[in-house]
């Protein structure tokens, strides 16, 4: 904590304003991947579930599936555009 | 330590003007439009009564497969969407396969326009649609679903409206882009990545020879492009569907 805050010392207004932009850049693709992670996974297991428990309707499932995930996925692509937007 | 220096975003997906402002990513959207309609005009030609061989089965084959989506999602009354939908279909996939192409390397759909512009055709079509099924009740239906107590109207319309009309076309563009410019970083990264290893001038050379991972790494995400550009032309694809069933007849409307 010590080192870090001669760091911020050293550095004039300009650069401390481009570090925290991208230090605020990784945790804002961190942080918004949590969910959608888990969200995904979830969508995806219970598609095993239902695909296994019933074959003949593997077809429907797997459209579906494909919605869910995208549905879910657009949380963390949000926070990928504002990683992008803050961080380059 | 080795340091990388990571370009600046503008290196990676500005590409320098062939004429004018028309830039090589315009020039793959444009190749796309051609071999697109190329390889169905050319299939279109052959003759139906034989059995269908070389272009001929390719085309039968995805517009096979993109009926049975249409199926799927919009029912039998959909399929006179079959060719504006297929259209969109092979635009955008043949958008996002640059991106593995060696030499040109740059998905065309990881530029905000394309996406946006598509999105914002798609917003367009399906509120057409719903307008022309539904007449009035399109806005009503979609704004209030029946059963919603008077107390919550403008709280239900309020969201309903936000998610229907402004955050749809915003989503649907965003996926598109942001998963193929994600690709695309991802490719540079470990690019870069294995040449900054393999050409560092360093004294412990047991480190060059560790750019052979990211190398690695390189070629599996390559093959996972491969998988995700088709994928986000067929969600593009299905989604397109699911909106256009939605305003065709919803289900508000049945449950009354």
């Amino acid at each position: 904590m010590e080192a870090m805050s001669r760091v911020a010392v050293a550095l004039n207004a300009d650069e401390t304003k481009k570090a925290n932009a991208a230090i605020g850049a990784g945790f804002a693709y961190g942080l918004a991947a949590i969910g959608p992670g888990i969200g995904i996974g979830y969508v995806v297991g219970k598609a095993i579930e239902a695909m296994a428990r019933q074959p003949e309707a593997a077809g429907m499932v797997r459209t579906t599936m494909f919605l869910g995930i995208a549905f879910t996925e657009a949380l963390a692509l949000i926070g990928f555009v504002v990683f992008i937007l803050l961080g380059l | 330590m080795l340091g990388l220096d990571f370009p600046q975003i503008n290196e990676v997906i500005r590409w320098q003007n062939i004429f004018g402002s028309f830039n090589k990513v315009a020039l793959i959207a444009v190749a796309a439009a051609i071999i697109g309609s190329a390889v169905f005009l050319l299939a279109g030609n052959k003759d139906p009564l034989k059995a269908p061989k070389g272009i001929r089965n390719l085309a039968e084959t995805i517009v096979e497969f993109v009926e049975s989506t249409i199926m799927q999602t919009i029912g039998k009354e959909g399929l006179v969407w079959t060719p504006w939908i297929l259209s969109l279909f092979v635009f955008v996939y043949l958008c996002n396969v640059p991106g593995i192409i060696p030499v040109i390397y740059m998905p065309a759909t990881a530029r905000m326009a394309i996406p946006l512009f598509l999105a914002l055709f798609v917003w367009v079509v399906y509120i057409a649609v719903g307008l022309r099924h539904q007449k009035a009740n399109y806005f009503k239906h979609m704004l209030w679903p029946p059963g919603v107590p008077v107390a919550m109207k403008p709280l239900v319309g309020l969201i309903e409206f936000t998610s229907n009309i402004v955050l749809r076309p915003f989503s649907l563009a965003i996926r598109l882009f942001a998963n193929m410019l994600a690709g695309h970083m991802l490719l540079v990264t470990f690019s870069l990545l294995s040449e900054a290893l393999f050409q560092a001038r360093t004294s412990k050379f047991a480190l060059i020879p560790m750019g052979i991972l990211p190398l690695f790494m390189l070629i599996f995400l390559t093959a996972f492009e491969v998988l995700v550009g088709f994928l986000q032309a067929y969600i593009f694809m299905v989604l397109t569907c699911v909106f256009i069933g939605q305003s065709r007849h919803s289900e508000h409307a049945e449950a009354h």
